[in-house]
């Protein structure tokens, strides 16, 4: 095996769940390789090297500054090409899949994404992946090289090895296409007040609240419990509550030990980032939601009449 | 403007929905529709062409003959034709084969703008957009809140883990939308009824120039070995309010797991 895994960077580090890929490979193929892409991106060679990466590759470069997926197949399919690699990982995230997603077709490469565990099983690379609504497990695998994959968020904890990684120059040519897409402009919310991904208890809410006046009674439930509040893309796109409270595929990644979600369907977008939960508690008015499937307690009922009872109950408890 | 919106027929959720042990396929021998995120794609198509004046909105699908029943749904809210690629050297298809075929329909028609839902209900598959656009040779534009084309260029809002990147690129583009985009419409019983008579016509692979042996398994790079159960999450416990007090049982849940 040869692997290389693409190392996504947001600000001046990795993100934690490629360099938990990058981990997983190190432990599969002590030969590891790492790619960063972008601009002024040669000081994350040392923070690869830690987690496993016995050389990386950077492609460092103006016109790879902004996070578009397109320049970012040029230069890994041209490592592949040329370095010979036989596997390409990847951390599950928007920029991530359409990387991974174009480079397949490049290549004509097999894409398996969703992957929750990766093993070498008789000398094979052997992708774990729950399908159907996390009702089957199956493995699955490629039946030529390269082999890709995209590995869910959360799968593997990055694990310090204390290595050091050699730096290697990626060439960057871009094809006329892939420089098409220009970056305009980036609103990146700066967080205020705790942090979602840290709270013990997270109250959601979603779309079946209604409106964004529905929001102050899980205030009230979150505070209650001395939790936080969470909530759906579609109360985020819709302006009912801000950004930095979302999960999801495209939001945080939250492992609370109690989530409880009000209103909200289950959208495949939003359980990917809460599924981790230990408890989940569901309260929707549809008894069909899809998130009851995956909900340890499911209440089927008006949440705008359940929340604020409950509220009171804990409070009365807590005195 | 010419949009090609990509859609795919799914199995409906339920305990029919599997995949066969036998082939490792979908099994989609039980109750089918239109993949739910696909609706968001087709209502923001039609959108864009009403606010241009003019244009045709085409569907272009891949699946069994009888996927034309659920494209239909499509028709019915609005989208002018559609174009079924079927091909029984197609089955199996993965995303590489899959990329292939949808690309080569594209190309047929020459269109301005693609346009895809945020993903497939059935394979959890979101990543087939970038394939495309790769094969097509276009810029692509994924996870999209907000659309505005003007003046042969298209301005889209993309949600990340970061926040919201606006991206700009000229036609023709690919593009994927969010399942918060927008509220699909119902289509009307006017639309319903006319569906049926709107052209829908159904493709073999050689009509798009596709090698049977580029497409279906054949034309595959994946492989799916075993199938076992998932990791347990134990038991669930369904509480309904009808007597009002729900709330009494999720409390009394809270404190007997500590959580109060």
């Amino acid at each position: 095996m040869s692997t290389l895994v693409f190392l996504e960077h947001h600000g001046d580090a990795i993100q934690k769940n490629p360099l938990g890929v990058l981990s997983k490979a190190a432990s599969l193929d002590p030969d590891t390789s790492g790619v960063v892409i972008g601009s002024g991106v040669g000081g994350l060679v040392e923070q690869a090297g830690k987690y496993g990466a016995k050389k990386v590759f950077v492609a460092d470069d103006p016109r790879l500054e902004a996070p578009l997926p397109q320049p970012r197949v040029d230069v890994i399919a041209k490592l592949v090409q040329e370095g010979g690699f036989d596997t390409v990982l990847f951390a599950a995230s928007v920029l991530s899949a359409d990387v991974a997603g174009g480079l397949a077709a490049r290549l004509d490469a097999g894409l398996n994404w969703d992957l929750s565990d990766l093993a070498s099983e008789g000398g094979q690379l052997v992708g774990k992946r729950l399908a159907l609504g996390d009702t089957v497990l199956a493995d699955v695998g490629w039946s030529a090289t390269p082999r890709l994959g995209l590995v869910r968020s959360g799968s593997f904890e990055p694990a310090e090895t204390g290595g050091s990684a050699e730096k290697a120059d990626a060439s960057v040519e871009l094809s006329d296409f892939s420089t098409k897409a220009e970056m305009v402009e980036q609103a990146h919310e700066e967080q205020t007040g705790p942090s979602i991904e840290d709270a013990e208890i997270l109250v959601a809410g979603g779309r079946g609240l209604g409106s964004p006046d529905a929001f102050p009674l899980l205030e009230e439930l979150a505070k209650a419990l001395g939790g936080a509040v969470a909530s759906t893309r579609a109360v985020v796109d819709a302006g009912w509550y801000p950004y930095a409270t979302q999960v999801g595929q495209t939001g945080k990644t939250v492992s609370p030990k109690l989530y409880i979600g009000c209103g909200i369907s289950g959208a495949i977008q939003h359980k990917v980032g809460m599924q981790t939960s230990q408890v989940i508690v569901s309260i929707n008015k549809d008894e069909n939601a899809p998130i009851f499937e995956f909900s340890d307690v499911g209440v089927v009922g008006d949440l705008h009449a359940i929340v604020p009872k409950l509220t009171e109950l804990v409070k009365a408890r807590k005195g | 403007m010419k949009i090609g919106v990509c859609v795919k027929e799914v199995p409906d959720v339920g305990p029919s929905r599997r995949i066969d042990p036998a082939t490792m396929r979908m099994d989609r021998s039980g109750d089918r529709s239109l993949n739910a995120f696909d609706l968001q794609a087709v209502e923001a198509a039609l959108r864009l062409k009403a606010d241009a004046g003019d244009g045709e909105v085409v569907l272009v699908s891949m699946g069994q003959s009888r996927a034309l029943e659920s494209l239909r749904k499509g028709l019915a809210m609005g989208a002018d034709r559609a174009v079924l690629v079927s091909d029984e050297a197609a089955a199996g298809s993965d995303l590489v084969a899959t990329s292939r075929v949808l690309a080569a329909a594209l190309e047929r028609e020459g269109v301005d703008l693609v346009i895809f839902g945020q993903q497939a209900s059935d394979s959890d598959g979101a990543v087939l957009w970038a394939a495309v656009a790769e094969r097509l040779k276009m810029p692509v534009i994924s996870q999209i809140s907000e659309i505005e084309v003007s003046g042969g260029s298209v301005t889209a809002k993309r949600q990340t883990e970061f926040g919201y990147d606006k991206i700009k690129t000229p036609l023709p583009a690919v593009l994927a939308v969010s399942d918060a985009l927008n509220e699909p419409r119902y289509p009307s019983l006017k639309g319903i009824m006319g569906a049926k008579k709107k052209p829908q016509e159904v493709l073999s692979l050689a009509d798009v120039g596709v090698d049977a042996g580029d497409a279906g398994e054949a034309g595959s790079r994946t492989t799916v070995a075993a199938l076992n159960p998932p990791p347990s999450r134990g038991g669930r416990q369904m509480i309904s309010d009808e007597d009002g007090d729900a709330a009494e049982k999720v409390m009394a849940y809270l404190v007997e797991r500590k959580f109060v």
